[in-house]
Order: structure tokens, then C-alpha cells, then sequence
């Protein structure tokens, strides 16, 4: 049989590690939406003394590689301080599964940034976040493209949707090419909300729809 | 369990029955010439005999005289063929304006597409979601400009069928010429042009269990047309280029081997899977729940995403087709789902099964119970569905 995967994609994608939820995780994050067509959740459980990740366990919605993916940075993360575990990067997973194909980059990038958005999410909730940086726009910009446009599957930055980001004081707004009567105005609006809102620095988040 | 590879995925292409296979080869080898005038050398002349016989077998199966079918590559070429030959035809004296709907298969969207950079215009007709056609918008869209409305007999997807018998009489009426793609419901689903008012059908021998590269198009007499592919005078001057006499030879073949009993087969093995998937709880059936083609089942399930079911089932030896965007090469979610107004995790969800000939009612068994373990573990490692 021919498979676009590898031996060690297809074991992981068949027999996936540290799948589920953790109770009362430490840390935790959603990325993607069912729209784009995958989604991973990852979960922690911090030791607060040392900073070790002692559980972590992930979900997946998505493909072959967005699963396998999902399932090596578990293993790669679990045992790691959180320190440690903010270096892994995609290239590692990748390598560690012997290689994606390509064009699954994006499936397998998101599995990634869940792991580095739960333990984000672990150190803002701890207050551990020492060095406070301003939030400027390319951070928003950052955190916009896990923002899916979700009549395109694609993401607001890649779609072009988001026309203009101000800051002021706190204030963020946000002026999208879209219509406050389209169809997906409000999902659009709750999700940039979720994600650049617990911008330390952030107390309100305005979403300017076309007139 | 049985090694038995269980392919349902006859909508992409079939097994080439072994009698087609046997009706061809002879053209490959000893009767290898092309076919020649009626002055030609006696070996052309076979050549011609056969090419003769196959026309008048697939326009006979259309209720069409044997001038009014043309051979081609396939499909793809046809309805290039059909909807730019027209547009060549009549967009200066008539007008540049089409007509056509947003689930059309890749050959009519992007030729229409191909068109609209040219400077025509063109509309989509209004679909209810089960995929057919509104007709009320339909007779709204037509202009005095409208050269051409080109819509589908069966979608490739979802199966739903259209009225061709009523779309074809207000496009009579109101003097516009009708191009259907009946790739999914030639052979499948009677049709004679006597009784349906099409001037330019879409055939293909790929899915009928005949060779793939060979199809056909019926042109009415006299509908306008600009000569889609220069070369010599073959195809009654309608198409250049030496006859693919193997190809055409197994495709009428393929025609001849057709029968009702067998659709009525294919329609209770359908029936029976899906009813079984759909005790897989959060699914539904994509398209018309009746009005369809004997051989389709699409059915999307809730929080799993098709790529992996795709994966897992063709590890167990079995072949079905995804709308989800993971799988296509253009990583866009199936552009049926999503034109019938579905959503895209709908789109993701949705798995193509397609019957042929060499089904068994085992297979269906086989497909049904793997879909119902395959489903059941995605959902458990899915973050969705869960609240």
C-alpha cells in the first residue's frame, strides 16, 4: 500500500499517545475551529515547584498529520519544565515523525502552537509572565491568524479581512472587510475577543465591522 | 473478515469489465489501422466499421441520430467542448451571457470561469439544499443575451438530480440553447433526447466500467458550434485528431453491457448502506434523499474530519472519496457542500460512497461496520461534541 504518510505518522495517527482531557488542567488552549477543518486542544498539568509538565493530554479534530502531530509534542512536552517545553518547535515534531508532507504544514503547525498557547495560558494564570512586553500590532497580527474566516477556511490575515489594528491605551480595535450582518460576524467577533484579550496589557477589544 | 478489497469509489472511475477489455484489444493489435474513407485499404475500412458501429451504439442509447454524437476524450473535453464551442459560436452575434449553477463538476465551473476572464457573464441559478435547482430563479436569469445554460444532470457528489424535461422546456421556450454534464446518469438514469429538450449531453465511459480517455458529446443538428479541436475532418469535421479506436470500441461496449437490473442492484445496495450510516449517530445525508442517482451515497458525520476517515477505512481495505479540504489539492472543502449552503465542518465531515458492478452486499456490511468504529474513535480523540 501506498500512503502519503510515513510508518511513524500512520503509527501515531492509528495509535495516538496521551489522548483526552485533563480535570482542573493547569494550563490550556483551543487552537483552530471546526471551519478551517482542524482543531486541537491541549492540556496540562504543571508541577508549580518545578515548573515540569507531569500530564499532558491533547484532542484532536483534523487530519492524519494534525492528529500524529498533536500526539508526538505530548511526548516530546511531557516531563519538560515549561521552559524547556517552549523551545519545541514544529521542524521538531516534524523531525521526530520522520517527516509531513508539505502541503500539511498548516495541520501540523497548529498542534504546535497549541502546546505554546496552553503554556502561555499555564503562565498567565500563575502570573509567572516576568518580562512584560507591550503588546504592539504584530502581535495582534500574530494572534489574528489563528482567527478563521469561516466561510473561506482560512484565517483573517491570509483572507486579507482585517483592514486596519489600532491601540490606544489599552484599547484595541480591530476594522474588518466584513459586513456586521454576515453570516459569521459574531463567531468572527468572540473569537478575536478569546484570543487577544488576555493580552496582559489589553482591557478592551472593539471589532469594527464594514459599514 | 475477507481480504476482499471493497471499492466505492466509482464515481472517480470503474474496473474495466473484462469483456470491455476483450472487445478492445484486437484494436490494438491486429486491426491497429485508423479509420479510413470508404476508398481507403480494407484494414482502415474495419477500423471504420467498428467506429461506425460504436456511434451508432451510444447515440442509440440517447435516443440520438448517429450525426449528432461525437466522440472525445472523456468528460472533461466534452464539456470544454460544449460550453466554449458556444460561446465561440454565438458571443459576438448572440451574446455573452451564461447560465449555470455553483455545484457543477470541474470541466463546466472552470470553463465557465474561462469564459468570465473573456468578458462573459455568467449566473448561478438558486439551489434548494438538497442541490436542485430553483427553476422560478432560473427563468429570472435568462436575458435576451443568455447564449447558453449549462447545468448538470446528477451532481458528482451528492447525487442529486435535476429536471432536465422541465429545464429543457422553458430554455426551448425562451429560445436559449442547454448544455447538461450527464457523466453520473448516463447508463444510470434513462434519458432519450426525443423526450428532453437538450441540445449538448456530456458522456463519459470512465465511470460505466469502460476504458477512461474516451467520452462522448451529443450536439443536436444544428446547434451552433465552433470546431472545438483543429486537426483533420474526423468526428464529422466536429473534433481533429486520429480516433482513439480502442477507447471508442470498449466504450460502447461498456454501453452494451448496461442493463436496468443492474441499477436497480446498485440502487438496494445504496439504500442499505445508507440506512445503515445513518444509525451513526449526528449524521445525514447530503442531497436529494430520493431524487438521485442509483449509485450515490454522501453522508457527513458531526466533529471527524474526512482525511482521516479516508485514512483509516483505506487501511482496512476500503475506498470511499472526502469533500473535506484536507484531502483536495486545493485544500478548499468541497465546493458542493458548501454551494448547497453546508458549512464547512459539514464539508470536512462529508464521505462519498459510490456503487458499480463489482459490489457485493458484503461490502456494504464491510464499509458500514468499519465507518461505525472509525467514526466512533475520531469522535473520542475529537475536541467537538463533547459540551
Amino acid at each position: 500500500m501506498t500512503l502519503p504518510y510515513n510508518e511513524i505518522v500512520m503509527e501515531y495517527f492509528q495509535n495516538p499517545r496521551n489522548v483526552g482531557r485533563i480535570e482542573d488542567p493547569d494550563g490550556k488552549a483551543i487552537e483552530g475551529s471546526p471551519a478551517c477543518g482542524d482543531m486541537v486542544a491541549v492540556y496540562l498539568k504543571v508541577n508549580d515547584d518545578t515548573h515540569r509538565i507531569e500530564d499532558i493530554k491533547f484532542e484532536s479534530y483534523g487530519c492524519a498529520s494534525n492528529i500524529a502531530t498533536g500526539s508526538i509534542i505530548t511526548e516530546l512536552a511531557k516531563g519538560k519544565t515549561i521552559e524547556e517545553a517552549r523551545e519545541i518547535t514544529w521542524q521538531e515534531a516534524s523531525d521526530a515523525l520522520g517527516g509531513l508532507p508539505a502541503i500539511k504544514t498548516h495541520c501540523s503547525v497548529l498542534a504546535v502552537d497549541g502546546l505554546q498557547a496552553a503554556i502561555q495560558n499555564y503562565e498567565e494564570r500563575k502570573g509567572l509572565i516576568t518580562e512584560r512586553v507591550p503588546t504592539d500590532e504584530k502581535e495582534i497580527r500574530r494572534r489574528l491568524k489563528r482567527v478563521m474566516n469561516p466561510q473561506a477556511g482560512l484565517d483573517l490575515i491570509r483572507t486579507k479581512t482585517v483592514t486596519s489594528i489600532e491601540l490606544d491605551n489599552g484599547t484595541v480595535r480591530i476594522a474588518l472587510d466584513m459586513p456586521a450582518d454576515h453570516q459569521f460576524a459574531n463567531n468572527v467577533r468572540d473569537e478575536i475577543i478569546e484570543k487577544i484579550e488576555p493580552l496582559w496589557d489589553v482591557n478592551e477589544v472593539q471589532v469594527i465591522f464594514a459599514s | 473478515m475477507t481480504d476482499r478489497f471493497v471499492y466505492l469509489d466509482n464515481a472517480a472511475a470503474t474496473r474495466t469489465d473484462e469483456r470491455v477489455v476483450q472487445a478492445m484489444l484486437p484494436y490494438m493489435t491486429d486491426k491497429y489501422a485508423v479509420a479510413t474513407s470508404q476508398f481507403g485499404y480494407s484494414l482502415g475500412l474495419e477500423s471504420k466499421v467498428a467506429l461506425d458501429r460504436a456511434r451508432d451504439t451510444l447515440a442509440n442509447s440517447l435516443g440520438a441520430s448517429p450525426d449528432e454524437f461525437v466522440f472525445t476524450s472523456g468528460d472533461a473535453e466534452s464539456s470544454n467542448m460544449a460550453i466554449k464551442g458556444v460561446a465561440a459560436a454565438l458571443g459576438e452575434k448572440k451574446g455573452r451571457h451564461l447560465i449555470t449553477t455553483a455545484i457543477e463538476d470541474f470541466p463546466v465551473l472552470y470553463s465557465m470561469r474561462a469564459l468570465e476572464r473573456q468578458g462573459f457573464t455568467v449566473d448561478q441559478v438558486r439551489l434548494d439544499e438538497q442541490g436542485t435547482v430553483d427553476l422560478d430563479h432560473l427563468a429570472s436569469l435568462i436575458r435576451p443575451d443568455t447564449i447558453l445554460v449549462s447545468i448538470q444532470a446528477a451532481n458528482q457528489e451528492i447525487g442529486t438530480l435535476q429536471d432536465l424535461d422541465a429545464i429543457g422546456a422553458l430554455t426551448r421556450e425562451r429560445g436559449v440553447l442547454l448544455h447538461s454534464d450527464a457523466t453520473h446518469t448516463f447508463g444510470r438514469v434513462p434519458l432519450d433526447v426525443q423526450q428532453t429538450p437538450v441540445d449538448l449531453l456530456t458522456v463519459s465511459s470512465h465511470v460505466l466500467h469502460g476504458p477512461k480517455g474516451v467520452g462522448g458529446l451529443y450536439i443536436r443538428e444544428g446547434t451552433p458550434l465552433v470546431k472545438w479541436m483543429d486537426g483533420g475532418f474526423q468526428e464529422n469535421n466536429r473534433r481533429g485528431g486520429t480516433e482513439n479506436i480502442p477507447g471508442i470500441v470498449g466504450f460502447a461496449a461498456a454501453v452494451a453491457l448496461l442493463t436496468p437490473e443492474e441499477n436497480e442492484r446498485l440502487r438496494s445496495l445504496r439504500d442499505r448502506l445508507t440506512a445503515r450510516l445513518l444509525e451513526i449517530p449526528q449524521s445525514r445525508v447530503n442531497g436529494h434523499p430520493t431524487r438521485r442517482t442509483p449509485q450515490n451515497c454522501n453522508v457527513s458525520f458531526r466533529y471527524v474530519e474526512g482525511e482521516s476517515v479516508l485514512l483509516h477505512l483505506d487501511m482496512r481495505g476500503i475506498a470511499v472519496s472526502t469533500g473535506s479540504a484536507c484531502f483536495s489539492r486545493s485544500l478548499e472543502g468541497s465546493h458542493v457542500i458548501l454551494g448547497i449552503g453546508g458549512d464547512h465542518e459539514r464539508a470536512h465531515g462529508s464521505i462519498r460512497f459510490t456503487f458499480g458492478r463489482y459490489n457485493e452486499e458484503s461490502d456494504v456490511d464491510r464499509a458500514a461496520d468499519a465507518l461505525a468504529d472509525v467514526i466512533g474513535r475520531l469522535r473520542a480523540i475529537s475536541p467537538l461534541g463533547k459540551e
